[in-house]
């Protein structure tokens, strides 16, 4: 009641700072249903029933959700054993890629080695070399060790630095680890070894909470790799049993719009949840990679 | 010089003490040295086995007519010869240069304007950033499928939305010249990704420079072009270069929403590549075109850097590491 007294100016401020939020909020609200309609849609047509989902005009919501859909899905494609390879491989990538990069991170933070600042411009430089350029020796590197068609050519190069961004990232938290604790620790007679594993680890967990799920997302996800090393069915990841039951590989033939759709929410599932619980790690992963280059 | 020559006698002589200090250090820096290339062999190793070794044999094959099955014969540079006369070369390249030219400053722009309104005093600005940033994450093999969907010209999502504002409906992918276009509106749904780079650099904008241009009476659009632009320069120059490299590799949308049709609207050069080296086997065909996307993108990425002295301005006069 007493904020009237003070005059009609200072209403006039008051609603403009009131629209002024509010404005942008509809605006928000407006963009964030548009980027979120393809989600939403994806949702709406893995519960219609095959008959609404080829009629003209298109069914918006669904009559009554089918929830037989997804068993359906489930029943059509070894969902199970395409989750069980994708799992395997990013367990693999995620622990080889983390404790690797920690490792590499470790050195080029710390140690001092004649041609560090070089070979680490040159780690940072990989992050530009499109991977379709080493891609066919690679293949052909992997088909002379019979790798083919095996989980080992999508898992062992992590064991091997874990990639560039993670060592970035790494190195850039081990750089805000006090120097003396590591000078305290060679005092009292700790080896780099020791200093390592008993006080850079521990301290890197946040960082390499991090790396991991920036490297869960992008491994799950993959879809060139898979395609290129994995032959067989039995041997494929989510993306490319979920692809191939889309009939781009002559397995499966046009399955009906529903079930496909069914199938694509329990192969993103995963990842969106990881992504809802583990958010706050993601968004400081491209910050500070992104602007404290 | 003087200095040399004026040096108090005791330092002269260095004591016995001094130089088996001297001897120590060096030998722990010896020691932190060894203890250096031990900590960095997995990467040592890693760039030489999976970078450095195949992109130099990446050039070796595009020397040669390599299929997979019989032995390599060199055939010199036939394989750029070919390349230099044939017309999906100059397809693909002029439809992924146009998709990198339009996709990547639409969404340099558009992740700038939420970038700006996230930036503001909102209601729920996390749960928006989540949102905008959903599609970035979104498994693309899903996500394709998806948009598949929605761009099926007959009864798609996007085509009864446009009915329903009474538009005439778009064919989308299913015509050449519609491809291309939809495949950008596809690449704008994951602007969330320099939208996130974008809001750092926004906030680490000091606030005292605003109050200085409100001092100096700069209205809200002259404070964006005089204060929030130059300040985000460098934010820009990381958004382009990133944006560049990766729109120039686009592959999972393309082979699964258009596989590079109708008439090779969408043939962009890494789905020529996997054409060429896993479909029809001919790697070292497939090579030179690699071979080609990497100087391609080596060039983009040095024409901007080397501009980019005449548009990014450092605060503080130098580039901040």
């Amino acid at each position: 009641m007493s904020k009237n007294v003070s005059g009609s100016k200072s209403f006039e401020w008051f609603t403009f700072l009131r629209l002024s939020k509010v404005l942008p909020t509809l605006l928000l609200c407006l963009l964030g249903f548009i980027f979120l309609i393809p989600v939403l849609w994806m949702l709406s047509l893995s519960l219609q029933t095959f008959q609404e989902t080829i009629q003209n005009p298109l069914t918006l919501l669904p009559h009554s959700p089918q929830w037989g859909n997804y068993l359906q899905a489930f029943r059509d494609i070894p969902l199970l054993l395409y989750m069980g390879n994708t799992l395997t491989i990013t367990v693999a990538v995620v622990v080889g890629s983390t404790f690797s990069a920690a490792f590499c991170a470790y050195a080029f933070a710390r140690l001092h080695f004649r041609g560090r600042s070089l070979l680490f411009g040159m780690v940072l430089a990989t992050l530009m070399l499109p991977p379709a350029v080493t891609l066919i020796p690679l293949y052909i590197l992997f088909r002379d060790l019979h790798w083919i068609n095996t989980f080992l050519p999508l898992t062992v190069p992590a064991f091997f630095g874990g990639g560039a961004f993670n060592i970035f990232l790494l190195r850039q938290f081990i750089l805000t680890i006090p120097r003396e604790l590591d000078e305290a620790a060679l005092i009292d007679g700790a080896s780099y070894w020791q200093i390592f594993l008993y006080l850079i680890l521990p301290l890197s967990k946040p960082a390499m909470t991090v790396a991991a799920v920036m490297t869960t997302v992008a491994t799950w996800n993959d879809f060139l790799g898979p395609l290129i090393y994995l032959n067989t069915p039995n041997h494929f990841t989510m993306a490319l049993g979920l692809v191939s039951y889309s009939g781009n590989a002559g397995l499966y033939t046009n399955p009906q719009p529903q079930l496909l759709m069914a199938a694509t929410v329990m192969m993103i599932a995963p990842i969106i949840l990881l992504f809802i619980f583990a958010q706050r790690y993601i968004i400081q992963g491209i910050v500070t990679t992104g602007i404290k280059g | 010089m003087l200095q040399d020559t004026v040096k108090p006698v005791a330092c002269e002589k260095p004591s016995p003490a001094d130089g088996k200090q001297r001897r120590m250090r060096l030998t722990l820096q010896g020691r932190e040295g060894v203890y250096g290339y031990l900590f960095a062999s997995p990467v040592i190793l890693g760039l030489l086995i999976f970078t450095v070794v195949p992109l130099f044999s990446a050039m070796y094959y595009s020397f040669t007519d390599y299929d997979l099955l019989t032995k390599a014969n060199w055939v010199g540079f036939a394989n750029y010869v070919r390349l230099w006369h044939d017309p999906l070369w100059y397809k693909s390249l002029s439809v992924t240069l146009l998709y990198a030219l339009t996709s990547v400053p639409l969404g340099l722009i558009g992740s700038l304007g939420l970038a700006l309104l996230l930036n503001r005093e909102v209601i729920g600005v996390r749960f928006w950033r989540a949102v905008f940033y959903l599609p970035v994450v979104f498994p693309a093999a899903g996500a394709s499928l998806i948009w598949l969907t929605m761009f099926n010209a007959n009864n798609g999502l996007f085509n009864t939305i446009l009915t329903f504002f009474h538009l005439p409906p778009y064919t989308w992918v299913s015509e050449p010249e519609t491809a291309l276009p939809s495949m950008i509106i596809f690449s704008l749904w994951g602007m969330g990704g320099s939208m996130l780079i974008w809001i750092s650099g926004l906030r680490s904008i000091p606030t005292d420079l605003y109050d200085a241009a409100r001092v100096d009476g700069a209205n809200a659009w002259h404070q964006f072009w005089s204060v929030t632009l130059p300040m985000l320069s460098p934010v820009l120059l990381f958004n382009l270069i990133i944006g560049i490299i990766s729109s120039l590799q686009i592959f999972t949308q393309a082979e699964i929403v258009t596989a590079g049709g109708p008439l090779h609207a969408t043939f962009f050069i890494v789905l020529f590549i996997y054409q060429e080296a896993f479909q029809d086997f001919r790697m070292g065909y497939a090579s030179a075109i690699a071979w080609m996307l990497f100087l391609l993108i080596a060039l983009l990425t040095a024409l901007v850097l080397r501009t980019s002295s005449n548009w990014v301005y450092y605060a503080g006069g130098d580039r901040n590491e």
